[in-house]
C-alpha cells in the first residue's frame, strides 16, 4: 500500500502540465539591466525593448530604414532639419496619445537626464519643435547620416512622460506592442499583449516571458525539452546538435558586430611596445592570422572573417580589402624589414572558453610569422580597466555593431574617439570620418569610408578578426522566424503553426 | 536555555561586522572599476562622473565602509548598481528560493545518508558496505554542474520527464515548484548524502561498540530497536552538527547548480553582482548569508539540548 502511495505520488510529480497555448518563453544569455531604455545598456535589455518599446523608425533585414511610430520623414535641403510625421492613434500602455510633445519630451529626456547613455547618439540635435500635434521638427546642429539609424534603437524608443518620474527603469511605461507585468531580477521578465497597439493584429502572443539563461549549453537543453520557445546566441559547438534535432531549428545571420585586437599606439607607458611603435609588424600580423582557420575551428563556419568595421549587410562593406588571405611569407619579410627576426608581446583577452580558443589560434599562427604572443586572460570586468587606462600592449577589442556604419568607427578610431583605447590618431582619418558623418548620400559616403579604410589599413590600429554571428533557435512549430543582422527579435508575424 | 541564546546573538555581532569589513575589503581590492563595467559600451564620461558622485564611488574607503555600515544600521541596505532595485528586495526574492532549495536537498540528503550509514554500519564488511562507500564516494566526488547537465539531458531531453530548469514559487504551483527543484536538489543532496552517511556509519560503528549495546542485546531486545532507538540517537549528536552546518553552507547559494538549472537564488545573484563588482549587492548577501549561518549554528546548539538530556543542566 505504502509503495502504491510513492508511486502514484511520484507518477504525479512526473506527470508533465501543459504550457499556456499562447505563451511565448525566450531564453536570453544574461539578465537586462534597467529597463528605461535611455539609461540601459545590455544587449539583452535591447531584445526585451524590442517588445516592449516602439521606436521613432525601425530597420528591416536590409537595414533599410521603415516606418514605425514616425510614418513619413523628410530632410531639408541642406541635412540639417529633419520633419517628422507621426502615426495617427497610436498610444502609449497608460492610454494616453503619441503626440509631438511626448516624442519632443522623450528625444529630450534622452539628451539631457544625468543618466542618459543616449546623449552621444543624440549629440547632434539643437533643437526639437513641435509643429503641430503629428509633426515634429527637429534641428541639427550640422548634417548627420546617422540620426536617423539611432532612431531605430533606444535613442528612437518612446516612453509616456508621464513615467518619467515613476521610475521607468522597474516599471516601464513604453508603448510597444506587449506591455510590462513583472519582473523578478535573474529569473523572469513578463510582457503581456497590448490590445490597443497599432499594429496588434500582427502580434500572436498573449504574453512574452524572457527568461535568463547564462550557460549556452543549458540554454539549447532547455529549448530541446520544450521548457522555451526561442533561444539567443547557440554556442558554435552546439550546431551540430540543433541541426540534427528535427524538433528546433536553426536561424542564424552574420551581425553587425565585430571581434578584433587592437594594439596600443599611444596609451600610456605600454604602448612603448614593438607593434605600438612600427605599423609593419602590425600589418604583418595581420598577413600571419588565418581568419578562415577561425571560423572553421571555433565558429563551426559561423565566424564570418572580417577584416574591416563594417558588415556585409552594410552599404559601407568593402568587399575587396583582406581578399588577399593569409601570407606568412610577406609577414616574415615586413619583420626582417623591420629589423626584426622574432617579436614578442602580450596579448590582453577577456577570458572565456571561445575567446582563449581563438586566442590561442592567432598565437599559433602568428608564432609562424614570427611572433611569440604571450596570452594573458583577464576577467572580463578587470578588461574593461585595463583597456581604457593603457595596461595592454594588444588587446582583445569587441563591438556588437550599429546600423549606421558611423558606429562601427568613430568612435573606435577617431582622436577623441570615446572608445579608442589604442589612442590612435591621424588627422586626415579623422577628416574622412567626420565629412561621411556629414553626407547623406550612401555611396558619397562609401567613398569616403573607402578612402578611410586604406589609411587604417595602412596604419593598422584595429586587425579585425570575425563578425558576430547571430545563431537562433526556435522550436520547429514556430512559423514566422526571422534572425535580423542587429541580433533583435522581433515578433510581427511570429506564430505557431497550425 | 535563553541564556545561551542570548549570549551566542551577542557574540554574533563582532562576527558580523568583521565579515562585512573583510568583504568590502576584498571587493575594493579586486581590479576593474564598476562603472566601467555598467556602462559596457557606452561610456559617457559625464554619465560615468554623474554616477560615481551618485553612488560615492571616489570617497576613501573607510568613508564608504562606514556610510554603508551606517546605512545597514538603519535598515537600508543600498541599491544595485546594474539594475537599481533596492539590495532588500532582490534578497526577499532570492531567500525563499535559496531556503526551498537548501531544505530540499537537506531532505533528500538525510533520507539517503543516514539509512545507508546505518545499514553499512549495521553491516560492516559486507558487499553492502562496500557497495555503500563507493556510492558515497562518487556522490563527492562527481562535480554537481556535470551531473546536472547529464541529468537535464537524460530526464528532460531525452525522457522529457521534469522541467530542465526554471523556479515556479510553492505558493504559485506547489507542485510544478517541487518537480522543477528535485533535479537540482538532488544534485546538491549526493554530495552531502555522502558525507552524511560516512559520519553516520562511523558514529554508528563507535557507538555500536559501546557497553550499553551489549547489555540491551543481552537484555533480549530486538536488533531492530537495538539499532534504531538506542544506537541511533546516540550516534546523532555528530550528525545534528554536520546537517546544520551544511544547511548553512547551502543558504549562501549553490552557484554551479543554480547556474546549471537557472535557479534564481543567492547564487547567482552573488556571481552576477561580483562579476559586475555590483558592491551593495555582494555585501547585503554576504551579511544574509552570514546571519543565516550563524543562526544554524544556533540551531545546532539548541537541538544538542533537546537530543541529549544532559545538556539541559550544564554544571
Amino acid at each position: 500500500m505504502k509503495s502504491l502511495k510513492t508511486l502514484v505520488l511520484g507518477a504525479a510529480l512526473l506527470a508533465s502540465t501543459a504550457a499556456m497555448a499562447a505563451d511565448l518563453r525566450i531564453g536570453l544569455q544574461d539578465d537586462p539591466d534597467v529597463l528605461d531604455p535611455h539609461r540601459a545598456r545590455t544587449f539583452v535589455g535591447r531584445i526585451v525593448f524590442t517588445s516592449l518599446c516602439d521606436k521613432l523608425v525601425d530597420i528591416n533585414e536590409k537595414l533599410e530604414i521603415i516606418p514605425s511610430i514616425a510614418t513619413e520623414w523628410s530632410w531639408n535641403d541642406d541635412g540639417t532639419i529633419l520633419t517628422m510625421r507621426l502615426r495617427d492613434g497610436a498610444k502609449f500602455h497608460d492610454g494616453t496619445a503619441i503626440d509631438a510633445a511626448a516624442v519632443k519630451a522623450n528625444l529630450d529626456r534622452a539628451r539631457t537626464d544625468p543618466e542618459s547613455l543616449r546623449k552621444s547618439e543624440l549629440k547632434s540635435i539643437s533643437d526639437i519643435a513641435v509643429v503641430d500635434p503629428a509633426t515634429l521638427a527637429i534641428t541639427l546642429s550640422g548634417p548627420d547620416a546617422g540620426l536617423l539609424a539611432q532612431l531605430t534603437d533606444r535613442a528612437g524608443m518612446l516612453m509616456s512622460p508621464a513615467s518619467f518620474d515613476k521610475d521607468p527603469g522597474q516599471t516601464p511605461v513604453c508603448s510597444g506592442p506587449y506591455k510590462f507585468v513583472e519582473r523578478v531580477q535573474n529569473d523572469r521578465i513578463v510582457l503581456e499583449k497590448f490590445q490597443d497597439y497599432w499594429n496588434a493584429d500582427q502580434y500572436h502572443f498573449d504574453t512574452i516571458t524572457f527568461v535568463p539563461m547564462p550557460d549556452a549549453t543549458v540554454r539549447l537543453a532547455n529549448l530541446r525539452a520544450g521548457d522555451v520557445d526561442i533561444i539567443e546566441r547557440v554556442a558554435p559547438s552546439d550546431l551540430e546538435t540543433v541541426k540534427s534535432d528535427a524538433s528546433i531549428k536553426l536561424a542564424s545571420v552574420t551581425g553587425l558586430g565585430y571581434q578584433a585586437i587592437e594594439v596600443n599606439i599611444a596609451n600610456g607607458a605600454r604602448a612603448d611596445n614593438p607593434l605600438g611603435k612600427d605599423k609593419r609588424l602590425r600589418q604583418a600580423l595581420d598577413l600571419a592570422i588565418d581568419r578562415d582557420v577561425i571560423n572553421q575551428v571555433v565558429g563551426a563556419g559561423t565566424y564570418q572573417p572580417a577584416y574591416q568595421p563594417f558588415p556585409p549587410a552594410s552599404f559601407a562593406h568593402a568587399p575587396d580589402i583582406g581578399s588577399g588571405g593569409r601570407d606568412v611569407e610577406r609577414a616574415k619579410a615586413l619583420l626582417k624589414e623591420a629589423g626584426y627576426e622574432r617579436v614578442p608581446f602580450e596579448l590582453t583577452f577577456g577570458n572565456n572558453t571561445i575567446m582563449q580558443q581563438v586566442f590561442e589560434l592567432v598565437q599559433a599562427m602568428a608564432a609562424e610569422a614570427g611572433f611569440d604572443i604571450s596570452l594573458r586572460p583577464t576577467e572580463f570586468a578587470a578588461l574593461q580597466s585595463v583597456l581604457k587606462s593603457g595596461e595592454f600592449e594588444v588587446g582583445q577589442s569587441g563591438w556588437s555593431g550599429r546600423v549606421d556604419p558611423d558606429g562601427n568607427i568613430h568612435q573606435y578610431v577617431s582622436c577623441e574617439g570615446g572608445l579608442n583605447d589604442t589612442k590612435y590618431c591621424n588627422k586626415e582619418v579623422d577628416a574622412l570620418l567626420n565629412e561621411a558623418r556629414a553626407t547623406s548620400d550612401p555611396s558619397a559616403r562609401k567613398a569616403l569610408y573607402d578612402k578611410a579604410q586604406a589609411i587604417l589599413r595602412e596604419d593598422m590600429p584595429v586587425i579585425y578578426l570575425f563578425y558576430l554571428p547571430w545563431p537562433f533557435a526556435h522550436k520547429a512549430g514556430i512559423e514566422g522566424f526571422t534572425a535580423y543582422p542587429d541580433g533583435m527579435i522581433r515578433l510581427a508575424g511570429v506564430d505557431l503553426a497550425g | 536555555m535563553l541564556k545561551i541564546v542570548l549570549r551566542r546573538l551577542l557574540v554574533a555581532i563582532p562576527t558580523l561586522i568583521l565579515v562585512s569589513l573583510i568583504v568590502f575589503s576584498l571587493q575594493k581590492l579586486l581590479p576593474g572599476d564598476p562603472l566601467l563595467t555598467l556602462a559596457g559600451e557606452e561610456r559617457d564620461p559625464q554619465v560615468l562622473a554623474f554616477l560615481r558622485e551618485k553612488y560615492h564611488l571616489d570617497d576613501p574607503f573607510h568613508i564608504q565602509y562606514l556610510a554603508w555600515l551606517g546605512n545597514v544600521l538603519s535598515g537600508d541596505f543600498g541599491h544595485s548598481l546594474r539594475t537599481g532595485v533596492p539590495v532588500a528586495t532582490l534578497i526577499a526574492q532570492k531567500l525563499p528560493v535559496t531556503l526551498q532549495l537548501a531544505l530540499m536537498a537537506i531532505v533528500l540528503a538525510l533520507l539517503i545518508g543516514i539509512p545507508a550509514g546505518v545499514l553499512s554500519a549495521v553491516r560492516k564488511g559486507t558487499p553492502t558496505d562496500y557497495a555503500a562507500n563507493v556510492v558515497a564516494l562518487s556522490g563527492v566526488s562527481i562535480p554537481n554542474f556535470w551531473l546536472g547537465i547529464i541529468l537535464i539531458m537524460v530526464v528532460s531531453v531525452q525522457w522529457q520527464l521534469l522541467p530542465a530548469s526554471g523556479y515556479v514559487p510553492p505558493t504559485e504551483n506547489f507542485l510544478q515548484s517541487i518537480r522543477t527543484m528535485l533535479m537540482p536538489s538532488f544534485v546538491l543532496a549526493t554530495a552531502l548524502a555522502a558525507y552524511l552517511m560516512r559520519h553516520t556509519r562511523s558514529a554508528m560503528l563507535s557507538v555500536l561498540s559501546s557497553d550499553y549495546i551489549r547489555t540491551a542485546k543481552a537484555k533480549g531486545l530486538l536488533p531492530k530497536a537495538v539499532v534504531l532507538k538506542h544506537a541511533l540517537r546516540n550516534a546523532l549528536m555528530p550528525i545534528v552538527t554536520l546537517t546544520t552546518l551544511l544547511f548553512g553552507e547551502l543558504l549562501a547559494g549553490a552557484v554551479l547548480t543554480e547556474q546549471v538549472f537557472t535557479i534564481p537564488g543567492f547564487g547567482k545573484l552573488i556571481v552576477d553582482a561580483v562579476f559586475t563588482r555590483d558592491y551593495a549587492v555582494v555585501q547585503g548577501v554576504v551579511l544574509c548569508a552570514a546571519v543565516g549561518f550563524i543562526f544554524m549554528n544556533l540551531v545546532a546548539d539548541i537541538l544538542y539540548i533537546v537530543i541529549n538530556p544532559r545538556l539541559r543542566h550544564p554544571q
